[in-house]
């Protein structure tokens, strides 16, 4: 047994130590918002943060999560700055299937956090982990220049 | 003499080729006259106003029950009004990606004059005896509904002013509607559609026929640009999808098939399997042969997903390949340029005199061009892979499923375990990407196979690299050309040998025929063509815009070339080429909307746009293509320059579509947009390559997608205005853009591609 901090709330589940932090919060807990979409970190769909940082829960074991802090998309909102992204990205109309978006404004979230005023190269390089699919590239950046304009 | 199992293999791929088929059918008999508007309005009415209850509530979002607005009154299957004046709409389509579910919710409301801000669209339930077809492919769920919902809303209209003038005691024809508000404006009378729901619901359809529709002009909501319905639980991270679905006691599978297509199961490790941690059981599924259905393979249950996984890794199956595929990619290129060195006796077009053509263009100062083209096989590389949960209780398998097929997953689903379809109820979820991969529901099927043996729910997860080992790829294809154009400049003669694909040796594998319009495009007068299929035992199926989206590549490369030839501009020499006629290339469907006048349209609307015949500085090139595809005219231009290592930076991506009426403009541009980088991705990088009959592209490490870096800078939209019924936008405008990038890049450096991905050639971003 051990206990996950887990969008400001206390978790304790029975998992083996080696299971990835991805399947713990989808098939334990619930949290069904992080992605899987590759299980090797190539993707970005399954991303949330530990302490502030973006991690690739795919690629994480639960034993090594430790005391750290994780956000996931159902927590983001919590947070100004991530509740504010949330709301761009709906009013810009980011998604198409959506299914990399969770992801997308973890990564987000985690630039802003950082850079809140980045230039157009800084967002891009900030956001080149996260693959879509469905092609809302330029959806994406103008998500994050509303988000910079709005705060 | 094929064996059994060959035969399965070539049913399987006869089947899909028949989906396509179904999905590209275009509606000719609507709109729905009174008795076809009853019989699919009415179920609901005469139940008792309410939406059929074994499915309405239960359709609520992947597991949800019985919430929301079961009592509420009903006025048509499409239709709902609650007291407290919200109107709550159907989609009956699965959303994949497309923006489908507001822009179906749109048309109802447009027509129902329903206040936009408090409708609500919810996922219709699957039950195609009410809804008619419910998929989503070839870009047809626009058109085929459009007539459908236009009438359901006007219905509900009408009847919500039929039961004011009723209560009022006024003439109907006094009452106007506007944003879920009837007024009788002469007695100062108004109430809400809330207000009047109940009345209203009670109130005779109208006849049909007498409903009078909205022309372009009076539209509040379509042509304008919506949020998406969904957005705000998508972002917040709600449980919308196939893989999202959680049920109690839910177990999890995973699903082991021979990584070369029709390999068997000859014997498993299963005990060790078994003994694994977290695992609840393990065993042999034997599979009715077919890919499109259900292959041979071992199921793994367990606890949850990663127990599965890892049980996997213990798992050792001896095949018996003996009838599994053995394709090699490597193998099918040298055999394909074998076969290009000779044109086959056998022509399956052939007008005019072609060999006259190009004797001639060679004596009279004519231009004579030869090219090989090709591509590779693509996979469809879905965000979310496949998956399919079901629960097998009491006789009745009820599943949830990610599929663009809903309607015929039931069906197969229903005739794999011998089941009525009425035993067989589909939730449909929201769908990670969609790409034509889920017009098939093999995952549907081996779902339904392993509830069938375990108790209580289980959720069937495919691992990204099963997805990739066992897609229906895009074929590979390989197109040898030889066009002239005349003294003027003009194109005379076509000759194509396409060299392709079969699965049952008779006809080409699905997705890998001639694309059917393409002859359109370019009207020569002499034309020949003939193709020369090799097998395949590789599963092949529909990949956006299948036939399109790799031949036009081929098609507007090579007219390019002959237009340089010809030292013509590329946009005149299109434009006459489209607008040629030639007598045995004339359209006879009526039901085809192929229009060499809004070919042109596009055409000179991208150019105009991109700036065409501008001064560029050096290493800058300007590319244009266009194509019809779907039902929509589009045309792209693409302004980049290739630096010395071959670096390719999109400066400006133009794409001009005519898709008729646009119902949501945000998402048509979304489409627009998305399209244009899904095409570029693919043509730059990707590829699936085949060998001993394993595909070798396992995870996204090996399949690149375009990165935000690597993105146009801009990409500009721009939609032809008309009074034309809408058709879909999934997929026009993708297939335009990788030729619009390779004509760019001759432009800019004098290299012509003829090969995708265009990373053979050195390209990169």
């Amino acid at each position: 047994m051990m206990t996950l901090r887990i969008n400001g709330q206390s978790h304790t589940v029975d998992a083996p130590a080696d299971m990835p932090l991805l399947w713990v919060l989808r098939d334990i807990i619930g949290l069904t918002g992080s992605k899987y979409g590759c299980g090797v970190g190539a993707c970005g769909a399954c991303t949330v943060h530990l302490d502030g940082q973006a991690a690739h829960a795919c690629r994480v074991t639960v034993g090594s999560v430790g005391k750290r802090a994780i956000t996931t998309i159902e927590g983001i909102g919590q947070t100004p700055l991530g509740a504010r992204l949330q709301k761009v990205w709906v009013e810009t109309k980011v998604a198409q299937c959506g299914y990399c978006q969770a992801g997308q404004i973890m990564s987000a979230a985690v630039l802003l956090a950082r850079t809140p005023q980045p230039g157009e190269a800084e967002i891009d390089a900030a956001m080149a982990d996260n693959l879509c699919r469905c092609g809302t590239h330029m959806r994406l950046r103008e998500a994050i220049k509303n988000a910079i304009q709005s705060a | 003499m094929a064996s059994a199992s060959m035969t399965k293999f070539a049913q399987s791929d006869d089947d899909i080729r028949a989906l396509i088929e179904a999905v590209r059918q275009q509606p000719t008999g609507l709109p729905l006259n009174r008795r076809g508007f009853l019989k699919l309005a009415g179920a609901g009415l005469m139940i008792g106003c309410c939406l059929p209850v074994s499915a309405g509530p239960r359709a609520k979002g992947p597991g949800g029950r019985g919430q929301g607005s079961a009592k509420a009154p009903v006025f048509n299957a499409f239709v709902q009004v609650a007291p407290d004046n919200t109107v709550t709409v159907f989609s009956k389509a699965p959303e994949i990606g497309q923006g489908i579910k507001t822009a179906l919710g749109l048309i109802i409301a447009e027509e129902m004059d329903a206040d936009w801000q408090r409708t609500v669209v919810e996922q219709a339930p699957i039950d195609g005896k009410t809804y008619g077809y419910q998929g989503a492919g070839g870009s047809t769920t626009i058109p085929r509904a459009w007539d459908q919902l236009r009438q359901a809303g006007a219905a509900a209209r009408a009847m919500l002013i039929a039961a004011a003038a009723k209560a009022w005691q006024v003439d109907p024809g006094q009452i106007t509607a506007q944003d879920s508000l009837l007024t009788h404006a002469a007695s100062q009378r108004a109430a809400t559609y809330g207000e009047m729901a109940t009345a209203a619901a009670k109130m005779p359809l109208p006849d049909m026929a007498a409903l009078k529709l909205k022309k372009r002009g009076q539209y509040r909501l379509l042509g304008k640009s919506h949020r998406g319905v969904d957005d705000p639980a998508l972002v917040t991270g709600q449980p919308l999808f196939g893989i999202d679905v959680r049920l109690p006691g839910m177990l999890y599978a995973t699903y082991v098939k021979c990584p070369a297509a029709g390999g068997m199961v000859k014997s498993a490790n299963l005990e060790t399997v078994r003994a694994q941690p977290g695992v609840v059981d393990a065993f042999v599924i034997a599979g009715n042969g077919k890919p499109s259905e259900l292959m041979s393979g071992v199921a793994i249950i367990a606890r949850n997903t990663w127990a599965a996984f890892q049980a996997r890794k213990h798992l050792t199956v001896e095949w018996d390949e003996s009838e599994a595929s053995a394709d090699s990619t490597v193998r099918f290129a040298a055999r394909a340029r074998e076969h290009a060195r000779s044109f086959p006796a056998q022509a399956d077009v052939n007008i005019g005199n072609v060999d006259q053509a190009f004797a001639q263009a060679g004596k009279q100062a004519g231009k004579i061009v030869e090219a090989f083209y090709e591509y590779p096989f693509a996979a469809h590389a879905t965000m979310e892979p496949q998956n399919a949960t079901a629960w097998w209780r009491d006789g009745t398998l009820e599943m949830w499923a990610p599929t663009q097929q809903p309607n015929r997953g039931q069906t197969s689903v229903a005739a794999l375990l011998g089941l009525p379809e009425d035993q067989v109820i589909v939730h449909q979820t929201r769908v990670g990407g969609g790409f034509g991969r889920r017009l098939i529901n093999d995952y549907m099927c081996e779902a339904a196979a392993i509830a069938r043996r375990v108790k209580g729910p289980v959720k069937l997860q495919w691992s990204r690299e099963d997805d990739f080992a066992h897609d229906f790829l895009r074929p590979a294809g390989w197109h040898q050309l030889k066009g002239a154009v005349d003294k003027q400049g003009r194109l005379d003669a076509w000759q194509e040998h396409f060299i392709t694909f079969t699965a049952n040796g008779k006809t080409p594998s699905s997705g890998a025929d001639y694309s059917r319009f393409l002859a359109l495009y370019c009207k020569a007068p002499n034309l020949r063509r003939a193709l020369t299929m090799m097998d395949l035992r590789t599963p092949s199926g529909p990949w956006r815009a299948p036939g399109c989206c790799a031949q036009v590549f081929a098609q507007q490369g090579f007219m390019h070339e002959l237009a340089v030839a010809a030292g013509r501009d590329h946009v005149e020499f299109l434009i006459d080429a489209v607008s040629r006629d030639v007598p045995e290339l004339a359209v006879k469907d009526p039901a085809v909307n192929f229009s060499p006048a809004r070919a042109a349209g596009v055409i000179r609307l991208c150019a105009e746009k991109a700036g065409w015949g501008k001064t560029l500085p050096k290493g800058r090139g300007l590319g244009l293509a266009w194509c019809y595809s779907h039902a929509g005219h589009a045309a792209q231009a693409v302004e980049l320059s290739v630096d010395a290592d071959k670096r390719i930076t999109l400066h400006r991506v133009v794409v001009a579509v005519d898709i008729g009426q646009v119902i949501d403009l945000a998402g048509a541009e979304s489409q627009a947009q998305g399209a244009c980088i899904d095409a570029f991705s693919t043509a730059l990088g990707q590829q699936a390559q085949i060998d001993n009959g394993r595909v070798q592209e396992q995870n996204f490490n090996a399949y690149p997608l375009l990165r935000l870096p690597f993105a146009p800078a801009v990409i500009d939209a721009y939609f032809v205005q008309s009074d034309a019924p809408p058709v879909g936008m999934g997929e026009p405008a993708l297939p335009a853009m990788a030729p619009a990038v390779a004509n760019a890049i001759f432009a800019a450096t004098g290299e012509r591609l003829r090969k995708m991905p265009f990373s053979h050639a050195g390209y990169q971003v």
